[in-house]
């Protein structure tokens, strides 16, 4: 019960934050409603016992992810922005598209009120020690992928320095 | 424990919104915030499965979206730096250049 009440708020508290996200029309309101929505879907990913994950959440996203895009508003000049329209022309389409979108994904969900028709789920205990057993799937099951994503950081930081560079040689 | 569904309806409801802003808004930085809601509904969809079959793969595979949305934050930014000096906008509609 206690935890069907926390899993309300939560999800209460994302999706409002989301929306006004999307709705500001101040960029740095905007980031700091994105920070927000972040922090309850760490609080979502606590819930689900992921307590690796919930700590990854804040210090990445919030820590870091965040700070660049906080950064990045306060470069670009945010008073030209200010004054002109929020929302494309094209904003009732999409509007429609989306519900339409989140109708046939909610229908195909419920589906006939049987849900998901999940495999049963299995007999072994959940692993206890969580961030233990992500550090074993991270380098045994996953070395490779996990070499992958490095190179794939290493990529981006190399391509964020030279597009933000102010002239290439 | 709480239905694997319930979490599926609240990550389907975050994608929807990250949609709508990704399609509606014409500040491009704002459109690069929905595309990390767009990438947290996902998350919150993995950890979901993840729990339900106890299994810690579907929490790997969320480390590499956050790794992704590092990236692609990154990449993305530097791309609106060089944007703004070249072009004084940070408005989608006014970033035409390959239109014709």
């Amino acid at each position: 019960m206690v935890e069907l009440i926390t899993f309300i708020t939560l999800s209460v508290v994302t999706l409002v934050s989301a929306i006004l996200v999307i709705t500001r029309r101040n960029a740095v309101h905007s980031a700091i409603w994105l920070i927000v929505t972040l922090f309850t879907v760490g609080g979502i990913f606590l819930l689900q016992h992921a307590e690796f994950l919930f700590a990854v959440q804040i210090i990445l996203y919030v820590g870091g992810i965040m700070v660049l895009f906080l950064f990045v508003v306060m470069l670009v000049d945010i008073d030209v922005a200010l004054k002109q329209a929020r929302f494309a022309r094209q904003w009732l389409v999409a509007l429609a598209t989306s519900i339409l979108l989140l109708a046939i994904v909610g229908y195909a969900l419920y589906n006939h009120g049987q849900g998901l028709n999940l495999p049963a789920r299995p007999m072994t205990s959940a692993p206890v020690q969580n961030t233990q057993a992500v550090g074993m799937a991270l380098y045994q099951n996953y070395m490779l992928p996990v070499e992958i994503a490095s190179v794939l950081l290493l990529v981006a930081m190399v391509g964020a320095v030279i597009m933000a560079k102010r002239k290439l040689q | 424990m709480i239905p694997a569904e319930y979490y599926i309806f609240l990550g389907t409801g975050l994608f929807a919104i990250g949609v709508v802003g990704v399609l509606t808004r014409r500040n491009v930085l704002i459109i690069l915030m929905s595309i990390e809601l767009i990438l947290n509904a996902v998350n919150i969809n993995l950890m979901a499965f993840s729990q339900y079959f106890k299994s810690v793969d579907g929490q790997v595979f969320a480390i590499f979206v956050i790794t992704d949305a590092a990236a692609e934050a990154a990449v993305g930014l530097g791309l609106i730096i060089a944007l703004f000096r070249n072009k004084e906008t940070v408005n989608a509609d006014e970033i035409d250049l390959l239109k014709w």
